[in-house]
């Protein structure tokens, strides 16, 4: 009676199963798997170096400048960095859809309106945490800079560089939420294999397929992937403050 | 010594500060010179490190005025690029010593790249710290950070150089060499204006004396005649060591 319906239960592997294939494609170099977490950390990293460079001086302006509305905009920016991501890829997706604004580029279902999408996203979360780190270090420079000369504009920079070591951590956790978001990216990606693929969509797609080994195994890479990232910058930013004082 | 241009000497018009409903500096009228080291004496809260910090103009007076007589000849910007302050607890950037330097001179924008470094070395060399030119300035010791912020100060070439409490907390070792440091600036040209609450130090460096209590300037006489013939019976209190205020 059982046999009678071969639907997805009658596929699914046992988890041992399922995590020695994985191991398998994971160690075997497996071309899919490879080729699928190369493309995420593409999309991802791209994504972040572009929202660190929006984000970081964003940030430290917001921490300096005096304007009306200033308090507004903090607000936003902070709201923004619980922007849920589907919400995220549906404004990118309607501003890149052949009606949109955008939409003459054909750049919908491709890679570059995944970072888009994931800029969109992380730029908020550099930037919320960089005003922070920058105005506190403020408090404590104001009077030597202006004492030198240095203007608020100028002081910029100058604390982004002094803060290098507290940024790194804004920019990681940037990072972490790119890596780690799915509803944005499939969105505006459509999870086109071989193009728009990446892990965290692959994971959605194959475990609802029912395909645990390469799901696992894809998402043993991305917890992998996230372990060295973080420890390489803990190291680094360890030893560099301890050179730096 | 040369006579060249300066900006002082420095008027005080019935200067006054209130904060909170309180009046830290009381309506202080005084005339500071170009030719001598001037010491702001005074019991702990008398005003000393607020009275240099309106002087230099870091915060603005709540009435009265501080005027500068060479403001009109060198304008606004100049004055304020005439004259240095070094802080009781001196900022340093997250960079080497020499960039510490060469980085206040670049925001003064008047000297080419190689005559930043090469003043800098200077700098660095009159106070004894050429060894450590390339270390980053916040491994430096107590003593030596004082004297990296008084060889940053004194990089600007100013008409005046404040120092807050040069040599709080320091070694006698480290105390000698800030002096040492005090005079060859005063003797390079460049007007000394300072608070401590070391008697020793005061009567080892000042000319004339500006001696504060309550946010009032009681007296202002030159150095000799102070500790010799105090006129007012706080000054004499404070030199016997009582505590007064």
């Amino acid at each position: 009676m059982g046999t009678a319906v071969p639907g997805r239960e009658a596929r699914l592997q046992g988890f041992d199963e399922a995590l020695a294939a994985a191991w398998r494609l994971i160690v075997t170099g497996d071309t899919a798997l490879v080729e699928i977490a190369a493309l995420s950390l593409k999309v991802s990293l791209t994504a972040v170096f572009c929202a660190a460079l929006i984000g970081l001086p964003l940030g430290a302006a917001l921490a300096l400048a005096r304007f009306p509305g200033r308090g507004a905009v903090i607000v936003v920016i902070n709201a923004l960095m619980g922007l849920p991501p589907v919400v995220a890829g549906l404004l990118v997706y309607l501003l890149l859809s052949r009606a949109g604004p955008l939409g003459p580029y054909g750049l919908l279902f491709t890679p570059t309106a995944m970072v888009i999408a994931q800029t969109l996203l992380v730029t908020p979360i550099i930037a919320a945490l960089t005003r922070q780190v920058v105005a506190d270090l403020w408090t404590e420079y104001s009077e030597q800079l202006t004492s030198l000369g240095a203007g608020r504009l100028r002081a910029v920079p100058t604390l982004l560089w002094d803060a290098r070591f507290s940024l790194v951590t804004a920019v990681l956790a940037g990072l972490g939420r790119a890596m780690a978001e799915v509803g944005a990216i499939l969105v505006v990606g459509g999870n086109i294999d071989g193009v728009t693929r990446t892990m965290t969509t692959a994971i959605a797609l194959e475990t609802s397929k029912g395909d645990l080994p390469l799901a696992l195994g894809l998402g043993i890479v991305l917890l992998v992937i996230v372990l060295v990232i973080n420890a390489a910058a803990h190291l680094f930013g360890a030893t560099a403050r301890r050179a730096a004082g | 010594m040369h006579a060249r241009a300066t900006i002082l000497p420095l008027t005080l018009d019935r200067l006054t500060y209130a904060r909170g409903g309180e009046t830290l500096i009381d309506g202080i009228s005084a005339t500071i010179g170009a030719s001598s080291r001037t010491v702001v004496l005074g019991p702990n809260g008398a005003g000393k490190s607020l009275l240099l910090r309106l002087c230099h103009g870091l915060i603005a007076p709540t009435d009265g005025a501080v005027r500068w007589a060479g403001a009109d000849a060198f304008g606004r910007q100049d004055v304020a690029r005439r004259q240095a302050l070094v802080f009781q607890r001196p900022v340093l950037l997250r960079r080497s010593a020499l960039a510490n330097i060469t980085y206040a001179l670049s925001l003064q924008g008047r000297l080419g790249r190689g005559e930043r470094h090469a003043r800098a070395r200077d700098a660095l060399a009159s106070v004894g710290l050429a060894h450590v030119a390339e270390r980053p300035a916040r491994v430096l010791s107590g003593g030596e950070q004082q004297r990296l912020a008084i060889a940053r100060a004194a990089a600007l070439k100013p008409d005046v150089l404040f120092l807050d409490e040069p040599t709080a907390s320091l070694d006698p070792g480290a105390c000698r060499a800030i002096e040492d440091a005090i005079r060859a600036i005063d003797a390079a040209g460049t007007k000394i204006i300072m608070t401590t609450h070391d008697l020793g130090q005061a009567r080892r460096l000042a000319d004339e004396v500006l001696f504060l209590c309550r946010g009032r300037l009681l007296e202002h006489t030159p150095a000799e005649e102070f500790f010799e013939r105090p006129r007012t019976p706080q000054a004499a209190a404070f030199l016997r060591g009582d505590i007064v205020g």
